[in-house]
């Protein structure tokens, strides 16, 4: 049994109180004495070139202050990219520039023009209206394929093509495994598109900029989850600001699945505004504005093959895919397509021969970039479609091929350049076929085809790579940063402890999970520990919350800088008790003298740190705090197996989640209640995709789904309970907690069941169907049905 | 500017208004009540939940201008003048009901509002009733579990217990 509030302890969470009380602090809860407010005045064509742009009438509008177009920020740095993509040739992916307000030229629906900065938010809006802009539509390029061809129309005329970098992945991989395909018992081809998904956290993005002329120095508040990294962007690439002049802070942020990693335009500009007028500005989007300019995720268009032996063994992976980078390259966009997906197309199996090729395209829509998953819930849609398909034709059981071709013996480093260091799939599915009841299916199926209904079942395995990520490694890669974290430590004189981390919470409970693990290696209350995180100028630094890296990474430091502590505590312990250092114990926050009654207590040591009356000044500074930064040796691979039985309506073709179940391995568990909400909402997240959303724009490039009226998000009819398990752990051999991360797990591995079982349902109607796109919509389901 | 006056959590409330004001802007800007949430421009997501004379209503779709004289109670008038959680915040901590906590406010105020009609409803009548209430982190497990504890069901039979 875990301690009272220890690692593997369901303690609640103690930030839920002020959530549920409304007594939260989002950014737009702030506000800045003397603010005004901006409202961007947007492109409403996909591709064209600015004309006229006259502000003469809107200037003269009530409350008007002033209104900024692209030629204030001639000489501005441009919003950064932070990875750079080699292609398949040796050569650097092609970059655009990406100005923080259009300079002539407008590349999609959303693309900021102007910025009219007013007393209210309504007289902005208002002055907005009476800008007269003149736009010569442009030709859009909207289909990807289409964008690669000779003569297409370029999104950026200064590029040689629409084509950022076709990547091959592992090029010297290529050869084999044309070889393994010319040489197999059976080949398995599938076509897919993986749509396009806007991230959509409950809270619209906010950002609020203050400049103070007396020391010349800068406070952005905006909803990130890395407020470091923005610091770091538009600090040294957009602005021009050194660290020791800009703080950012990102206090409680209301959710953000990959989209408010990113360093965006509004941010740089209320920061430069706020300079620029000497008032604070503050810009708070609205949910249509939030369509056309946070950035949006997947949209890949892809082709597997599978190749097998006579007697089922996988023996080769091929993959081409189209991936859409929207109009600019948002901060990661290039690594998403690239190395957190060719990395991970071995998932779960011993295919000795992969070969990964991937074209990233230009078109005229929201830059595409990391959302929940991030790359790997596309390679997983791919791998595990196209193995229950190889099942379907070969006519075995689908869980017994997956079963057959599992890795089995660790470390395994696959053919696609990483290493999992720890992994039990049978054990995930072992356990899944108990909590799923596979058993109990053919009488539910039975049920179901009595009320005139058709029920499938479906299965998927999942690996990723997350706990991103070894410095060394990614820089090798083309990332323009470290993927370390930070934490320091902080004692005060009483024993209360305060810690500094650099990953950020927005959603994930860190200020009750983080305290846990300190409680537990100090033996002390997690009451007298607090969290503090998303403010530049209290933490020491940080790269933020995103791949599920928080515990693996900034976890990892927070327990290095308590070791840090534990260390010197002891050294003041044994001069307190006047004994050998090497002779003090620490347990249950008491310090003891091996073999003798001799103990002090936690407060005892930390008021001598503090007061250092009697103490070994000569060996030791007063003081009890300390910090630590970590890197990891190794990305973590979390992994897990799911199931899905879906209903389909043969009248109308709706297709109804009846169960879900999922078994994961994340290694050890440090809160078991926050991590099955992780499961759970990731889980709403991939039916969500499976089956509801998708963002869609016409041939002109107008976005169809621009709200919530069109866009469809999962209710929470829409969805069953889940059964989740976490029972299977395999500990991370190479973080000190042994943790792998939980957070995209859900997203990731819940698509492929779902259109898995609804394959299956319809197959057991006798049609014969192999494949529906996703979101596989009640329309898609009854024109398959038609054959 | 035309004035406005309510009682909002038990306190008589007076503001000037445009009359474009939408109430969630009066409780938000004029009033310092940021408990209330804009999570959308189309009344869709529920972020902006409130009640008006017993009466669970989005706060984006009604004008202040309208609730002259009205009872407003918001999320921050739920817990008790000592701070303690009302029989719905509590569930709502005790089954992990929030993650992120933008959705929070609205998705409490409806279950609220949900148990005053129906004090005993069912798995698929609180998900029926919850249609107007978007949340993108839990994945709704836990919210409907938590609105089914606060009716004082058993939770413990549900998947995955």
């Amino acid at each position: 049994m875990p301690k009272d509030g220890g690692i593997g302890d369901a303690t609640k969470r103690r930030e839920d109180v002020r959530f549920l009380s409304g007594t939260g602090n989002y950014t737009d809860d702030i506000n800045v004495a003397g603010q005004a407010y901006v409202h961007f005045l947007r492109s409403d064509v996909a591709h064209g070139k600015i004309t006229g742009l006259d502000t003469a009438a809107a200037e003269g509008m009530p409350g008007v202050l002033r209104i900024f177009t692209g030629k204030d920020f001639e000489g501005v740095g441009g919003i950064p990219c932070g990875w750079q993509v080699t292609d398949k040739h040796g050569e650097p992916m092609q970059e655009p520039a990406h100005p923080v307000l259009a300079q002539g030229k407008v590349r999609h629906v959303g693309d900021p023009i102007a910025a009219v900065v007013a007393e209210t938010r309504e007289q902005a809006r208002d002055a907005a209206e009476a800008i007269e802009v003149d736009i010569e539509d442009l030709p859009a390029v909207m289909d990807m394929k289409a964008a690669l061809e000779d003569g297409a129309p370029k999104v950026h005329d200064d590029l040689s093509s629409n084509l950022c970098f076709d990547w091959g992945f592992v090029e010297d991989n290529k050869a084999a495994t044309d070889a393994a395909f010319e040489s197999a018992a059976h080949v398995t081809t599938l076509e897919l598109v993986n749509q396009r998904l806007v991230a959509n956290p409950m809270e619209p993005r906010v950002a609020v900029g203050a400049y103070n002329r007396a020391g010349d120095d800068y406070t952005l508040y905006t909803t990130s989850q890395n407020p470091h990294v923005i610091r770091l962007l538009m600090g040294a690439f957009v602005l021009g600001i050194p660290e020791h002049k800009l703080t950012v802070i990102a206090p409680d942020v209301g959710g953000g699945f990959g989209s408010k990693i990113y360093h965006y335009a509004e941010e740089a500009f209320v920061t430069f505004a706020a300079k620029a007028m000497n008032r604070p500005v503050k810009w708070t989007s609205s949910r249509s504005e939030a369509f056309i300019s946070d950035a949006q995720g997947r949209d890949h268009v892809t082709k597997i093959e599978l190749a097998l032996d006579a007697e089922n063994n996988f023996t080769a992976l091929r993959t081409e895919t189209y991936a859409n980078m929207g109009a600019y390259l948002s901060t990661f966009a290039p690594c998403v397509p690239t190395y957190l997906h060719g990395t991970l197309m071995a998932g779960n199996y011993k295919t000795p021969n992969i070969y990964v090729n991937v074209k990233a395209v230009f078109t005229n829509t929201v830059p595409v970039d990391a959302y929940r998953g991030a790359g790997r819930p596309e390679a997983t849609y791919q791998i595990e479609r196209v193995i229950d398909k190889a099942a379907r034709e070969l006519k075995v059981d689908p869980i017994a091929l997956r079963r057959q071709n599992f890795i089995t013996e660790f470390p395994y480093a696959t053919p696609v350049a990483v290493e999992y260091d720890t992994g039990d799939y049978v054990a995930t599915m072992d356990k899944l076929e108990e909590i799923a009841d596979v058993k109990g299916f053919a009488a539910r199926r039975a049920e179901s085809e009595k009320n005139g209904k058709l029920r499938g079942f479906g299965v998927n395995c999942y690996i990723e790579a997350c706990g991103i990520a070894p410095s060394a490694l990614v820089g090798a890669l083309g990332a323009r940063a470290g993927l370390y974290d930070a934490a320091t430590v902080r004692v005060n004189a009483t024993g209360s402890i305060s810690v500094m981390v650099g990953a950020h919470s927005h959603g994930q409970g860190h200020e009750t999970a983080f305290p846990q693990v300190v409680a537990e290696m100090l033996g002390i209350d997690p009451g007298m520990i607090d969290i503090v995180h998303g403010d530049t100028s209290k933490i020491p630094f940080g790269m933020g919350t995103y791949g599920s890296r928080s515990l693996a990474v900034c976890g990892s430091a927070m327990v290095r800088a308590t070791e840090k502590i534990i260390n010197k505590a002891k050294k003041i312990a044994a001069h307190l008790m006047e004994a050998s250092e090497a002779d003090i114990e620490f347990k249950d926050g008491q310090f003891s003298v091996a073999g003798t009654d001799k103990s002090v207590a936690w407060g005892d040591v930390t008021l001598a740190a503090y007061v250092p009356h009697n103490y070994p000044l000569e060996e030791i500074e007063p003081g009890l705090e300390e910090t630590a930064f970590y890197d990891p040796a190794n990305f973590t691979y979390p992994s897990g197996a799911y199931a899905c039985e879906v209903e389909v309506d043969p009248e109308t073709g709706k297709v109804t989640v009846e169960r879900f179940a999922a078994a994961d391995d994340f290694g050890n568990i440090i809160n078991p209640m926050i991590v099955d909400g992780q499961v759970h909402g990731g889980i709403g997240q991939g039916i969500g995709q499976a089956l509801l959303e998708q963002c869609v724009y016409d041939e002109s490039g107008q976005l169809l789904t621009g709200s919530y009226m069109d866009y469809a998000m999962p209710r929470a009819d829409d969805v069953p309970f889940y059964a989740v398990d976490h029972s299977c752990q395999t500990p991370c051999t190479h973080n000190p907690l042994g943790v792998k991360g939980c957070g995209e797990a859900g997203a990731i591995g819940s698509p492929p069941s779902v259109v898995n079982a609804v394959i299956d349902a319809l197959q057991s109607g006798g049609h014969t169907v192999t494949h529906i796109d996703m979101p596989v919509s009640p329309s898609r389901v009854w024109q398959a049905m038609q054959g | 500017m035309p004035q406005v006056s309510m009682t909002v959590n038990g306190k008589p409330a007076t503001g000037e208004i445009e009359g474009r004001t939408l109430l969630v802007e009066f409780l938000r800007e004029s009033l310092h009540l940021t408990g209330t949430h804009v999570g959308c421009d189309t009344s869709q997501c529920g972020a902006c939940v409130v009640h008006v004379d017993g009466r669970d209503v989005k706060a984006c779709t009604i004008f202040a201008a309208e609730c002259e004289g009205a009872e407003v109670t918001t999320i921050e008038g739920m817990a008790a003048d000592d701070g303690t959680l009302n029989k719905v915040q509590q569930a709502f901590q005790d089954h992990h009901g929030l993650q992120c906590g933008f959705c929070t406010p609205g998705m409490v105020m409806t279950a609220a509002a949900l148990l005053e009609k129906n004090p005993n409803p069912s798995e698929e009548e609180i998900r029926s009733y919850l249609q107007g209430n978007i949340c993108r982190c839990t994945g709704y497990h836990n919210i409907v579990k938590a609105i089914m504890a606060a009716a004082g069901q058993d939770t413990s039979k549900i998947a995955a217990e």
